[in-house]
């Protein structure tokens, strides 16, 4: 798909992409209550979290039922929302990305626009960037964010007596004695190919540390991943830990839940992951909240050591709507601390609101804390697709190459680098 | 071949035995008084042609021009051949043909060889012959999806089914999806378990329908079974391998479904096929340049099939 941001990831991630049949939206009964419908992906996150909400809103505001409608995530549900706003066939409200992917909804035909709206009052003002096209709002960010980088267990830590690296050599020395004492060092789970791009993609905060202007350059077609070495960096490192044999056994056929289970069973040490898988994994072992932490993807400079961030998807209104206001009604509850509390008590938080007011609640899980620690120092960093429009779509497979040691890493950063090229002509933009 | 013998009147008369009752006959008799004429009025064709040109024609004719702009659903943009140079400049487009053939090559040839080898099995005189046919047919009914998650689990490594049985003789077998090596190779094999049984259906009617005159003659002459299958079997079933071999080849030309299930064309672009590198580009939402893709592939179709359409056809006739 175009670019493939956050929330593709975690929806894809939690593998629930059975076929999801949207059905269509019920016109609204005179005199009754108005229906509005809400199209979201079929995660388990996803689901619950736009159930709680609608739930919540609808105890608030008792003229307007919200009904929940489910589709597919990943690529292919990209292609639905994509074919059911060119028909005019949307949902009322929908749940999508934000960052890159947006962008290729074509918001200013198919969505309504919400800049200025007193719907956005408590919306974070460094959030709004991501829900934007050409200057102009389109949504209101649905439920928390999450962190990219290394999900690790702490038991294990703290029995070898290691500390958290904030360089990658520091990290490297870790590895060592992780495998010396018998566990695997890096969970990799190839056959769920987008968890082969952290290392790339969780790098960003690094990259930004060293060449600021990057994003920018980037998108304007002056810099590649490989002639900037800070940007190669990430995947060198996922050729390094390869090389040094540092991956699970089966890494190639392996599936993102079974390198969660490998991490939460102490088997494996270190997963490059976002935070967000884990919640929904404290059902069945609730020891993640409390044994599994999170620290960014270390770099070069301890002084600059910090992590990346991704920003909750989006809730928008399509411009085929009919209840405008209903619509209006129930995005001005989604940004608001009432809302955040509701989904929070259904989805634990795995990284910070991006609503006034709303705070992670204190028995967050271990992974949103560490999460939060490198916010408040500020040294967090968006992911690159919050940043610019470009994100190639092969990326997860020349990552598993990579990764695998089927490609060395600058070759697979200059087919990056194409791929790259490939799809910003497809968008039309300046420069390429 | 009994309706050989038999003299086919329908092929040779006016086709009013395809249709039933009146209509037809009616339709029969205002031929035969203006000679010409189509056998329906032309207004019974109607329905057929609307339908054939709103669901093939027009998406057709639309896929040639799409294929020639930069389309994102919401709009499309003319980019004259663009598409059609970034689709041959595709990185893994050179893999793709060579794992295609590939892929062809290997599944068609072991179709081939273990076709004929359970199509002489089961047509021996064999104890539960009727159950082992059955047995060995099932697999082609299967969807092919299941097939390949099915395979997914039992190919694990370590926990896996075959991987268990591989280690009761002490063999630790390799990822066998997960790897650049074998993953090609392990969905091939199951391409062929699926399809074999189709392949062993045709040798045992090209075999059966060998004249028992020719064994009989073997025997006289003091032959065994390895002459009875070198010299009689084997050259006289080559109608039948001729059909799995062309049947299994095109089908290995447009495989996709049990790729994209075992391994989605991974690890990296290792068992990518040209199918899958156009799928790849729709999911990607790149409209106009994989619809290019299907153009060509389009192309290079009907580039192979016309002439193996005119040889086989010719084939046809010469026995």
């Amino acid at each position: 798909m175009k670019l493939k941001a956050s929330l593709a990831l975690i929806s894809a991630s939690l593998l629930l992409a059975a076929c999801g049949g949207g059905s269509d939206a019920e016109p609204a009964a005179d005199g009754g209550p108005v229906t509005l419908s809400f199209l979201v992906d079929n995660g388990r996150l996803t689901l619950d979290g736009a159930k709680a909400l609608a739930d919540a809103f609808m105890k608030t505001d008792p003229g307007v039922k919200v009904e929940v409608e489910t589709r597919p995530g990943g690529t292919e549900g990209d292609n639905i929302v994509k074919t059911r706003l060119s028909t005019g066939d949307m949902a009322d409200v929908f749940w999508y990305n934000s960052g890159s992917l947006l962008q290729a909804l074509n918001p200013a035909q198919t969505m309504v626009d919400l800049t200025g709206d007193p719907v956005l009052a408590n919306v974070q003002k460094d959030f709004l960037p991501v829900v934007s096209h050409a200057g102009k709002v389109y949504g209101v960010p649905a439920g928390a964010g999450m962190g990219g980088g290394i999900l690790y267990n702490r038991e294990v830590y703290d029995r070898l007596g290691l500390k958290v690296p904030t360089t990658w050599a520091e990290f490297m020395a870790n590895n060592d004695r992780i495998k010396a004492d018998g566990i695997t060092p890096v969970i990799s789970t190839f056959k769920d190919t987008w968890t082969s791009q952290l290392f790339v993609l969780g790098d960003f905060h690094n990259v930004r540390a060293q060449v600021p202007a990057f994003a920018q350059d980037y998108t304007a077609g002056k810099a590649k991943f490989a002639a900037t070495p800070a940007a190669a960096a990430g995947f060198e490192h996922l050729a390094e830990v390869h090389a040094k044999g540092h991956l699970n056994k089966g890494f190639g056929s392996a599936t993102a839940e079974e390198g969660l289970k490998m991490l939460v069973e102490g088997k494996g040490a270190h997963y490059p992951m976002l935070s967000a898988m884990l919640p929904p994994m404290l059902k069945d072992t609730p020891q993640v909240a409390t044994d599994i932490g999170f620290f960014g993807i270390p770099g070069t400079d301890p002084a600059e050591n910090g992590a990346t961030l991704w920003e909750p998807p989006g809730i928008y209104i399509a411009k085929s709507t009919e209840k405008l206001d209903a619509a209006k009604k129930f995005l001005a509850f989604v940004a608001s601390p009432a809302a955040a509390e509701a989904v929070g008590k259904v989805v634990q938080p795995a990284g910070p609101y991006r609503i006034e007011g709303a705070t992670l609640p204190d028995d967050a899980i271990q992974a949103a804390k560490d999460l939060q620690a490198y916010i408040d120092k500020g040294a967090t960093t968006p992911a690159l697709e919050f940043l610019s429009p470009v994100k190639g779509p092969a990326l997860e497979q020349i990552t598993v190459a990579v990764g695998s040691g089927l490609t060395p890493p600058a070759e697979g950063a200059a087919q990056y680098d194409k791929d790259v090229e490939k799809q910003a002509k497809q968008l039309g933009l300046e420069g390429w | 071949m009994v309706t050989r013998h038999r003299p086919d009147t329908r092929d040779a008369g006016p086709r009013d035995g395809a249709g039933p009752g009146l209509p037809a006959r009616r339709a029969h008799a205002r031929r035969a008084r203006r000679k010409t004429g189509p056998a329906y009025p032309y207004a019974l064709y109607l329905p057929a042609a609307a339908v054939y040109i709103v669901i093939f024609l027009i998406p057709t004719a639309m896929a040639f021009y799409f294929a020639l702009t930069r389309w994102t659903l919401f709009d499309s943009e003319f980019v004259g051949l663009d598409n059609f140079r970034d689709f041959l400049a595709e990185q893994n487009l050179s893999i793709g043909f060579r794992n295609t053939v590939v892929y062809a090559v290997v599944t068609s040839g072991l179709k081939v060889v273990l076709g004929l080898g359970l199509g002489v099995l089961l047509t021996s005189k064999l104890r539960l012959r009727g159950f082992l046919r059955s047995v060995v047919f099932f697999p082609v009914l299967v969807s092919t999806v299941a097939v390949g998650i099915t395979f997914s689990v039992l190919l694990k490594p370590g926990t896996g089914l075959v991987d268990r049985v591989l280690a009761l003789v002490g063999i630790s077998g390799p990822d066998w999806l997960g790897e650049a090596g074998t993953a090609l190779l392990s969905v091939a094999l199951v391409d062929v378990w699926k399809g074999v049984g189709l392949a062993t259906v045709i040798y045992i009617a090209g075999i059966l329908s060998i004249p028992q005159d020719y064994y009989q003659a073997v025997s006289a002459d003091g032959g065994n079974a390895w002459h009875r299958f070198r010299h009689v079997t084997l050259p006289l079933s080559w109608p039948a391998t001729y059909s799995v071999i062309i049947l299994s080849f095109i089908g290995g030309l447009r495989s996709f479904d049990l790729i994209w299930t075992m391994t989605r064309g991974g690890p990296g672009f290792t068992s990518d096929v040209i199918a899958s590198i156009i799928y790849k580009q729709y999911q990607s939402g790149f409209f106009g340049l994989s619809t290019a893709g299907n153009v060509l592939l389009f192309v290079v179709v009907t580039a192979i099939v016309i002439p193996l359409n005119w040889f086989l056809g010719r084939r046809q006739v010469a026995p």
